[in-house]
């Protein structure tokens, strides 16, 4: 049987990642560097917007999973990687993904350990237990040494290329697709809309909302996998709060619990920053004030209009 | 099928200090309309909530077909087959009309998670197969032409009978109304006994009901319960309960006026 239309536009993107990651030699290594980055991005919003959008949890411990992930996958590749003695390409295009995936793993378990215990709590009272996981995280890796404590880890091999990151960004964005957009998904938005109703008409609720933990923080951890192997250095300051921040403010302005408009404000947001770096110091100054006008003028989310809505099945 | 199909024996819950349903006794038959009444404060929704397994009884038994409900959480109650409506209407507000009924197909999917990320043959027939049948149910309740509106645009008493319908999705053999005809007019009231009456013709099932208003519950109950401060004070036909000088002093009856 032929692969359904969502299958047909998911292999589509992978092969043209595929075609552009073979000529990304010939393009500015600056341009390059802002392009993967925008694809973490939306490998991040995306799977953040499971969680946080669409099952209505609220989640502030992104950046912890994501940590999980890179190190992770780092440990792997600098650690174990060499004393197989794989050649270049192999340990590109076989070893490197199979560390994203047990990256993703790891971070999964840890939605698991986090998700588990806490999601009996609700709106700001779970988004504190998940703030202080993802500080958690950071502590636990600035002291253990065999990371690098808080030298933090270099060396690490620069496996990342277009082709991995915009073949993860499609992969997640196929999967919170899927997962909503079946008879089973539309469950993750009735726990959003109201818990008590959904438990009514038999839906396990605590199964769903660990379920989008798991798959989210899975993707957060090949995220920063993916993130490790662009920037060959881990810091554990750079997975900090403001970095779960950073990507819930990517969700709400993309429109909670919206595909397009989330990956639209991911790639936008990372842009934004990066073409703010020209204001020097007063960067952080344009990009809150910036925030704070979009806040105000589209409470709703950048790229909410009702045709595209109705298009997604959420009005 | 012996006995009856839920049944209450010496059901009492206390919050606290304050015991708000004391050894409660009754029971639903088979396929049967029955009502439950009482003043304000008498405890019918506290027993709503205990059936459906959002409170726990912290005495006495509950059964459903013969099976004990003590410790089961509310989905696992909900696929024994009891579903229910809520006395402030709880439908999933920024789902649409076809939404919120095909969500309630729940318990019947074959399809998980990894189905809807696989989308096979198998899941696509059952998704085809589901929207059919959520179309359908809604037809017979003529909710189609507003089916791809948002659940919160409704008007209340559509509010009302798309939560009956959502409920009636689970494949119910006992289906619990908690004050349906709250809010409603008369004219919406005749159309609503009608409709509790087509419900279980149609579908076969038992109905339970909480209701304030008499006219409603003496008209389409078989068999009443009235309840108040917590105590079971009489259980008969409407005309038996509307003789029971107990209900009339505690309900239906007129305050004796009082002179000083």
């Amino acid at each position: 049987m032929f692969p359904p239309r969502s299958q047909r536009i998911l292999l589509a993107v992978l092969a043209a990642s595929a075609l552009l990651s073979a000529f990304s030699g010939r393009l500015n290594p600056y341009f390059l560097d802002v392009a993967l980055g925008a694809g973490i991005s939306v490998v991040l919003a995306s799977s953040l917007n499971l969680i946080n959008g669409f099952t209505g949890q609220f989640s502030l411990g992104h950046a912890g999973f994501m940590a999980v992930g890179a190190y992770a996958s780092a440990m792997l590749t600098t650690t174990l990687a060499p004393r197989l003695g794989l050649s270049a390409n192999l340990l590109q295009w076989g070893f490197f993904p199979l560390s994203l995936v047990a990256g993703g793993l790891l971070a999964a378990l840890a939605g698991i350990a986090v998700g588990a215990p806490s999601l009996r709590l609700k709106g700001d009272y779970l988004a504190i237990v998940t703030l202080g996981f993802g500080e958690i995280i950071k502590v636990v890796l600035q002291n253990v040494d065999a990371v690098g404590a808080s030298r933090g880890l270099t060396g690490i091999p620069s496996h990342t290329n277009l082709f991995w990151v915009f073949g993860s960004a499609a992969v997640t964005v196929y999967v919170v697709w899927g997962l909503l957009n079946s008879t089973y998904g539309r469950g993750f938005l009735a726990v959003a809309d109201d818990e008590v109703a959904a438990e009514a008409m038999g839906l396990n609720t605590t199964r769903y909302k660990i379920t989008a933990f798991v798959v989210g923080a899975f993707f957060a951890g090949v995220a920063g996998g993916l993130y490790a192997h662009l920037k060959g250095y881990l810091n554990p300051g750079g997975f900090s709060f403001d970095k779960s921040i950073e990507i819930v403010v990517m969700v709400i302005l993309g429109g909670m619990g919206r595909h397009s408009g989330v990956v639209v404000a991911a790639l936008l947001l990372t842009v934004l920053t990066e073409s703010l770096r020209q204001t020097g110091a007063f960067r952080m100054i344009v990009y809150s004030v910036l925030l704070i006008v979009l806040m105000l003028t589209r409470p709703q989310g950048l790229f909410v209009w009702p045709l595209w809505s109705k298009k997604e099945g959420r009005p | 099928m012996s006995g009856p199909l839920l049944q209450l024996s010496g059901v009492t819950i206390r919050f606290g200090g304050l015991t708000a349903v004391s050894s409660v006794d009754a029971d639903v038959r088979e396929g049967e309309l029955a009502g439950l009444i009482g003043p304000n404060g008498a405890g019918k929704t506290t027993v709503f909530n205990m059936i459906t397994g959002v409170y726990q009884p912290t005495e006495g038994a509950i059964s459903f077909g013969g099976r004990p409900t003590a410790g089961l959480k509310p989905y696992r109650i909900t696929e024994l087959g009891i579903a229910r409506t809520f006395q402030n209407i709880r439908l999933f507000p920024s789902l649409t009309v076809f939404d919120n009924v095909r969500v309630a197909f729940h318990l019947h999917l074959d399809h998980d998670s990894v189905h809807s990320l696989t989308r096979g043959p198998k899941f696509q027939a059952e998704e085809v197969q589901l929207r059919e049948r959520t179309r359908e149910l809604l037809s017979i309740f003529r909710l189609e032409r507003v089916q791809d509106e948002p659940a919160k645009s409704l008007s209340y008493g559509d509010q009302r009978r798309l939560e009956i319908i959502r409920a009636l999705a689970t494949r119910p053999r006992l289906l619990l109304l908690d004050e349906p005809a709250a809010g409603m007019n008369p004219t919406e009231k005749d159309e609503l006994m009608k409709l509790i009456r087509f419900i279980r013709d149609r579908f076969g099932l038992a109905i339970l009901l909480v209701e304030h208003d008499m006219k409603v519950v003496m008209g389409i109950c078989e068999r009443i319960h009235v309840l108040e401060y917590g105590r079971k004070i009489a259980e008969g036909t409407p005309s038996e309960i509307r003789g029971d000088p107990k209900v009339i002093a505690a309900y239906l009856g007129e305050e004796p006026v009082k002179e000083s």
